[in-house]
């Protein structure tokens, strides 16, 4: 019943064409040397503020417009017409003034209530608008706080972890050593995996502190648009350099800066012009499956009422047709006149319009309205769809298809981060052929979800004791209810199931909260080790160490800072046999990945050794500032320092949860041991009053990991339970500590990151000891397993051995996939010095591309892996979310249709339906296996007659495998299809 | 994590909120359904025999005088065209007619309930506010001002159509008429004589003086200060017959009562033997097809006869009887699983 008016929509998009004929580019500098200026000289003042106005009306516009938007609906005209017939006096029914009362009555319904939904888009904008934000500013040289609508298109903004991004900001600066920046961008397509954002590459080196007001470049990029995963543009740098940057160096509106203490950038789209904002192109206006039954019945209505209307004024002609005099009873006109009976007609078919006007039921609408709204108000208000954790409601964000919750049909699921937590657990690993089932960790597993069941029926008994007597009368209502027993216990049983879940998830919440690192619970970061493996590593490790390779002065676990990596007398071109399949697997396992190590010690220590290599003619003065500044950007450190206080005041002390990298004990313990004084030389007053003494190189027990996906996280995790701790990470090396103690600081030459098509990833390093260049490649196990090959000059004994891995590593796959874990293989390769030599040519002019950057990339990556040897394979439980199961059979029993969509192998995909209560044990599973549309088509109909020949009363679960020329491979589950 | 001021947002626990009021929902179960059916078709058909019962015997005697058909019983065809003209009708009773007996004129095919027919009137004139004497109200045009713009009074439609013939009926006892005595108080509405219609305060002493200026309604032989000269009380705007014809009919086809019988040797109602109803023949209703119509009837606890009532009780008590049989031979047949256990 809405519709927009087409001239206007003519008219915005002439003038956004007119304004993108001006020019394709937007320009923009930095605003700092104007600051002072007013704002007509402000070289950016052209682009929007960052201001959000999302009301549609104003004080003053509110009744014209209100009342021209509500006279675009059908019905409002209708009445309009009605009261407008009333005032001709041939044909009116009714006092006149009568008629106005209906029109009247529901525009001022509809206009309250399309007023109140106005003032919350108002405040929630003004809650926006106002929230706080770090903007440079030149006079106060810092960073000040500021408003969000306060920010301009050209500010420098600072965003500290955690925070949310208050405009489209080109990134120029993190707190992290490699330039790099998580961001979780749930709030913009409801994916958990963080996201990484790069600095602007080429721009000033990380290390230095960034200098807001030394930015003289000026940064062209396109105009703004709403595409989320495009954008580019470059910087000019005052001498004419220009560097190019994609939509990898963008923070996007909305999103939340994760694992990275501080962002620093220049604002490039604020406010409506950022994309998150063209994106939400505004609510599309969707209509319940009632409303538009609704309409059409009321337009049988209408059909009626013209007919009745018809009907009456020819039947009154012909009535009146009918007499021969004039019967007393007919009035005529105020002069005295009888009108002819045609003309009679003619008025009475009007008349009967506002006599039969109730026929068309407009005052359902009202009143479907006004049942929507208190519906709204006990959806909202329902304790039941209350998140204790969150302390949020549930909130209903359309009035208009409320209704159709009790309708839905189908329901399609995503699998993982929906049906499962997203929090990978490391469950299993075969390596070499030899599975390890890590039954200790299972076990660990069991415990943890048995305890949250105890701990769950003491809550449960404590809310009986606190609200008995609501308890009392919902039983009460039940056994009323039901009227037969039998149900009745089912269904008080599921009751308290529900309050058994709130509780059970608080309470896994609060045990696994610890600020605000992303996939850290002591679930998915404690791994119990394999008792059979860790002998075997711990054996494997002895005899390399005792090997002859070793016996150096250097092999002592090395304390202090660790430097480049000592090529070491020793240049063995092959690597001796003491090296077991074992160690790379584990050793695989801690480095082939994009996984940041972040310690507070280690953080620190990378300042400070920073300064010690590349500035080291630094003033005392100098280091002290970088000092301070390094203290003061991420707000927890800078609580250490209890006694100064004002002039570095802590702008974010308003936050109702300063992230805490410090105290998160569960993860960051910092062993107070281990101190080695030398690391800070220059100990400044601020230092001593430190609390805790700074360890070395960072120990094993203080590292935190930051990484992009949990996977990742959960094999990291996973190789340091066996000792293989991953200490530091940074573009050119990775240090992995042995469990003896032993580091190796490997040489990362390359990493080859994961793409879809690819489905795995590698990273090229130099062995520290061996100074082998040797590939370990993690992927997907049919990305990996075709890519095997035979090495060459093997011995027979070694075929046969990597036959034997191969195939019985095969085997264990398919076993964990029926268990339902998620697989990944890895598999290694040496790269000989000539090989690599040829690679890194082209490797090299893939980079410098400038047309098909990716794909030349991508190319590069696959000439690379190639004859891999095939070292193991984990196995990883991703596990389902609570309820899921009762959820699911739920939905099931209420007669939904649910669709899961995952592109988990087939066996993985088979046994999570039937963890989660999709699939039943009775249940038919057909498996549809094409890659043709038309062979789907007659594949589907068959199945769907073979369904029928089982008759009605047995359900079948279909599996349907969906694939096209490029892309993942989609696995579609429905139960049932009959 | 932080326990106080967690649950801000936490919805209230109330019976209200959380949709806990009271209910209950009847279950509709064979056990009650059946047996529910069988009690309320007996109920029905127990009233439905009474209602008829006393409806049969409800007497009623109904004449058409029209004169548009011949006929032997009435000579009124005479009077179609005639000015002024008196007919008889005369009709036998074979046996008593139980008293007392109400005496009603009926017409058919007038509409009393056509819409602007309905509000032409002055409902402030006839409550006897002499403003309106003057001005009457705009929805009694074209019935408002004659020819000269003298204000009509009682003005509009539905007065200027009164009903205007009379009637007197005697009994013919050996050759001689013996006027039966009509009661022509109280055929009126009690809340119309009351309180709706007044006439306006004497002026002089004199109902009439009150009306000076204004004129009768068109078709009205007489003014309404005329209407019983004979009886102050049934006079002017309260006059019974006035209020009768005021009060309009639902439907087109309808009768209303013109004079009760209630006293002297008809107290007990009309005995058997040969009788002559005089009428004085006025109305005309040959141009809208209408007819006119005399009936006799007497009441019963349920008022006139009405043998509608009756039958359509029967008809829903039988209903619900066979709708009881019915689901007593399903659930005997086809018992539903659910309620064996």
């Amino acid at each position: 019943m809405r519709w927009m008016d087409p001239m206007a929509l003519l008219g915005r998009r002439w003038g956004r064409r007119r304004q993108e004929q001006d020019s394709t580019v937007r320009t923009l500098v930095s605003n700092l040397p104007y600051e002072d200026l007013k704002k007509k000289e402000q070289p950016n003042r052209q682009y929007k503020g960052n201001a959000v106005k999302t009301t549609k009306y104003t004080l003053w516009s509110f009744v014209p417009k209100n009342l021209y938007e509500q006279f675009h609906r059908v019905a409002n005209i209708y009445f309009v017409g009605l009261a407008v017939l009333n005032f001709v006096p041939v044909v009116n029914a009714f006092q006149p003034e009568v008629a106005l009362i209906p029109i009247c009555v529901i525009l001022a319904l509809t206009a309250i209530k399309d007023g109140w939904e106005d003032f919350r888009r108002y405040q929630t904008d003004q809650k926006l608008n106002n929230l706080p934000c770090s903007v440079y500013s030149r006079r106060e040289m810092g960073f000040m706080e500021r408003r969000w609508k306060d920010m301009r298109v050209g500010d420098f903004v600072k965003v500290v972890s955690n925070e949310t991004i208050p405009a489209d900001i080109l990134l120029l600066h993190t707190s992290d050593p490699n330039g790099v920046c998580l961001m979780e961008t749930s709030n913009l397509d409801g994916e958990t995996n963080l996201k990484q954002r790069k600095v602007v590459p080429g721009f000033p080196a990380p290390d230095s502190p960034f200098k807001p007001a030394g930015f003289k470049s000026t940064v062209v990029c396109e105009k703004p648009n709403n595409d989320l995963n495009h954008f580019s543009g470059y910087i000019e740098k005052p001498d004419k350099k220009k560097l190019g940057f994609g939509i990898d160096s963008l923070l996007l509106r909305g999103c939340t800066i994760r694992n990275t203490d501080e962002a620093t950038g220049i604002v490039v789209y604020a406010g409506h012009e950022t994309k998150s904002m063209l994106n939400n192109s505004g609510a599309r206006n969707k209509r319940s499956k009632l409303e538009r039954k609704l309409n059409s019945d009321v337009l049988y209505c209408v059909l009626l009422l013209f007919t009745l209307c018809l009907v009456g004024a020819l039947g009154h002609t012909i009535w009146l047709e009918s007499f021969s005099s004039v019967p007393p009873y007919l009035v005529p006109d105020s002069d005295g006149h009888f009108i002819p009976s045609t003309v009679a007609g003619f008025y009475m078919f009007f008349t009967m319009i506002i006599l039969l006007q109730v026929l068309i039921p407009i005052s359902l609408y009202v009143s479907i309205e006004l049942v929507k709204m208190g519906q709204v108000f006990f959806i909202s208000h329902d304790v039941d769809l209350y998140d204790q954790e969150t302390d949020t409601r549930v909130q209903c964000q359309t009035l208009n298809i409320t209704e159709d919750l009790g309708q839905i049909q189908y329901v399609f699921s995503d699998k993982t981060g929906t049906l499962t937590e997203n929090k990978m657990v490391f469950r299993r690993c075969t390596i070499m052929a030899t599975e390890y089932s890590h039954s200790e960790n299972a076990a660990r597993l069991a415990v943890l979800s048995e305890t949250e069941a105890t701990g769950d029926e003491v809550t449960l008994f404590q809310q009986r004791q606190k609200q008995p007597s609501l308890f009392a009368e919902e039983e009460e209502e039940e056994e009323k209810g039901s009227g037969e027993g039998r149900p009745e216990a089912t269904r008080r049983s599921h009751g308290a199931k529900a309050d058994v879940g709130s509780n059970q998830r608080s309470k896994v919440n609060a045990a696994g909260a610890h600020g605000d690192l992303a996939f850290s619970s002591p679930l998915e970061t404690v791994v119990v080790p394999d008792s059979k493996l860790q002998q075997e590593v711990l054996e494997a490790e002895r005899q390399w160490e005792e090997g002859p390779l070793n016996q150096g002065p250097h092999l002592a676990p090395t304390p202090g800072p660790h430097l480049a990596p000592t090529p070491g007398p020793h240049l063995a071109p092959t690597p001796g046999p003491e090296w077991s399949p074992h160690l790379d697997f584990l050793v695989a396992l801690a480095i082939c990945n994009t996984v940041l190590v972040s310690t507070a010690t280690a953080q620190r220590q990378r300042v400070i050794k920073g300064r010690h290599n590349s500035c080291a003619p630094q003033t005392l003065g100098g280091r002290l500032r970088g000092l301070l500044k390094k203290m003061r950007s991420p707000r927890s450190m800078f609580k250490v320092f209890t006694g100064k206080q004002e002039p570095l005041a802590d702008p974010f002390a308003a936050d109702e949860e300063p992230p805490d990298i410090l105290h998160t004990p569960d993860v960051c313990t910092t062993t107070p041991e281990g101190g080695s004084p030398k690391t800070q030389p220059e100990v400044t007053p601020h230092q001593a009053q430190r609390q805790r003494p700074e360890p070395g190189p960072a120990s094993p027990d203080t590292v935190c990991y930051e990484s992009q996906s949990p996977d990742e996280a959960a094999l990291v995790h996973a190789a340091r339970a066996y000792g293989f701790t991953l200490l530091e990470r940074t573009p050119d090396r990775v240090t992995v500590r042995l469990p003896r103690g032993a580091l190796l600081t490997y040489e990362v030459i390359d990493i080859l990151t994961f793409d879809s098509t690819r489905k795995r990833m590698s990273v090229l390093v130099r062995h520290p000891r061996t100074r082998e260049i040797l590939l370990y490649t993690k992927g997907a196990d049919s990305a990996v397993m075709e890519l095997l090959g035979e090495p060459a000059g093997e011995s027979v004994s070694q075929r046969e051995l990597r036959k034997r891995v191969c195939s019985s590593t095969q085997r264990h796959l398919d076993m964990y996939a029926r268990d339902g874990l998620r697989t990944l293989c890895f598999a290694k390769k040496v790269v000989s010095q000539k090989e690599y030599e040829d690679w890194s040519l082209v490797r090299q002019q893939a980079i410098s591309a400038i047309e098909n950057r990716e794909e030349l990339l991508m190319d590069t990556a696959v000439q690379l892996e190639t004859s891999l040897t095939l070292i193991g394979a984990t196995g990883i439980e991703d596990r389902l979310q609570e309820n899921v199961p009762e959820t699911i059979e739920a939905l099931r029993e209420a007669g939904m249709q649910v669709w899961v969509l995952t592109g988990d192998k087939p066996e993985t995909a088979v046994n999570i339906a039937y963890s989660c209560k999709l699939l039943d044990h009775r249940d038919l599973v057909f498996t549809l296996n094409t890659d043709n549309k038309a062979v789907c088509r007659s594949t589907l109909e068959c199945t769907l007659e073979e369904v029928r020949r089982y008759g009605p009363g047995r359900t079948a679960g279909a599996l349907l495998r969906l694939s096209g020329a490029r892309g993942p491979w989609a696995w579609a589950m429905t139960p049932p299809l009959a | 994590m932080k326990k106080g001021g967690e649950t801000l947002n936490r919805p209230d626990n109330t019976a209200f909120t959380q949709q806990r009021l009271p209910a209950w929902q009847p279950m509709l179960s064979a056990g009650i359904v059946i047996p529910g059916f069988v009690v309320i078709g007996l109920a029905f058909i127990g009233v439905g025999v009474a209602l008829f019962v006393t409806s049969q015997n409800i007497q009623t005697l109904e004449r058409d005088y029209t004169g548009v058909d011949q006929s032997s019983e009435h000579n009124c065809f005479q009077c179609l065209d005639v000015k002024n003209c008196i007919c008889a009708l005369n009709f036998t009773l074979s046996k008593q007619f139980e008293g007392p007996v109400f005496f009603y004129y009926g017409l058919s095919n007038f509409f009393q309930n056509h819409r602007k027919y309905g509000v032409s009137r002055d409902d402030h004139q006839l409550f006897g506010d002499t403003f309106y004497f003057t001005s009457p109200d705009d929805t009694c045009s074209p019935y408002k001002y004659d020819s000269r713009n003298r204000p009509i009074v009682p003005c509009g439609s539905v007065a200027n159509s009164m009903f205007n013939d009379t009637f007197s009926l005697y009994q013919l006892v050996g050759g001689q008429k013996k006027q039966v005595p009509f009661d022509g108080k109280g055929i009126a509405w009690w809340t119309d004589y009351n309180l709706k219609y007044k006439n306006p305060s004497k002026v002089n002493g004199s109902l009439a003086n009150a009306f000076i200026g204004t004129v009768q309604p068109l078709n009205w032989p007489r003014p309404v200060y005329e209407l019983d000269t004979s009886d102050p009380s049934n006079n002017g705007f309260l006059n019974q017959d006035f209020l009768v014809w005021m009060r309009r009919a639902a439907l087109p086809d309808f009768r209303k009562l013109y004079r009760r019988i209630t006293e002297g040797d008809y107290a007990d109602g009309l005995p058997s033997g040969n009788y002559s109803l005089e009428i004085n023949y006025n109305y005309p209703v040959r141009d809208f097809g209408g007819r006119k119509k005399v009936f006799f009837s007497n009441v019963s606890w349920m008022g006139g006869k009405n043998q509608f009532l009756g039958i359509a009780y029967l008809v829903i008590g039988s209903l619900c009887i066979i709708m009881s049989l019915v689901m007593l031979i399903a659930y005997a047949k086809y018992r539903f699983d659910d309620e064996d256990s």
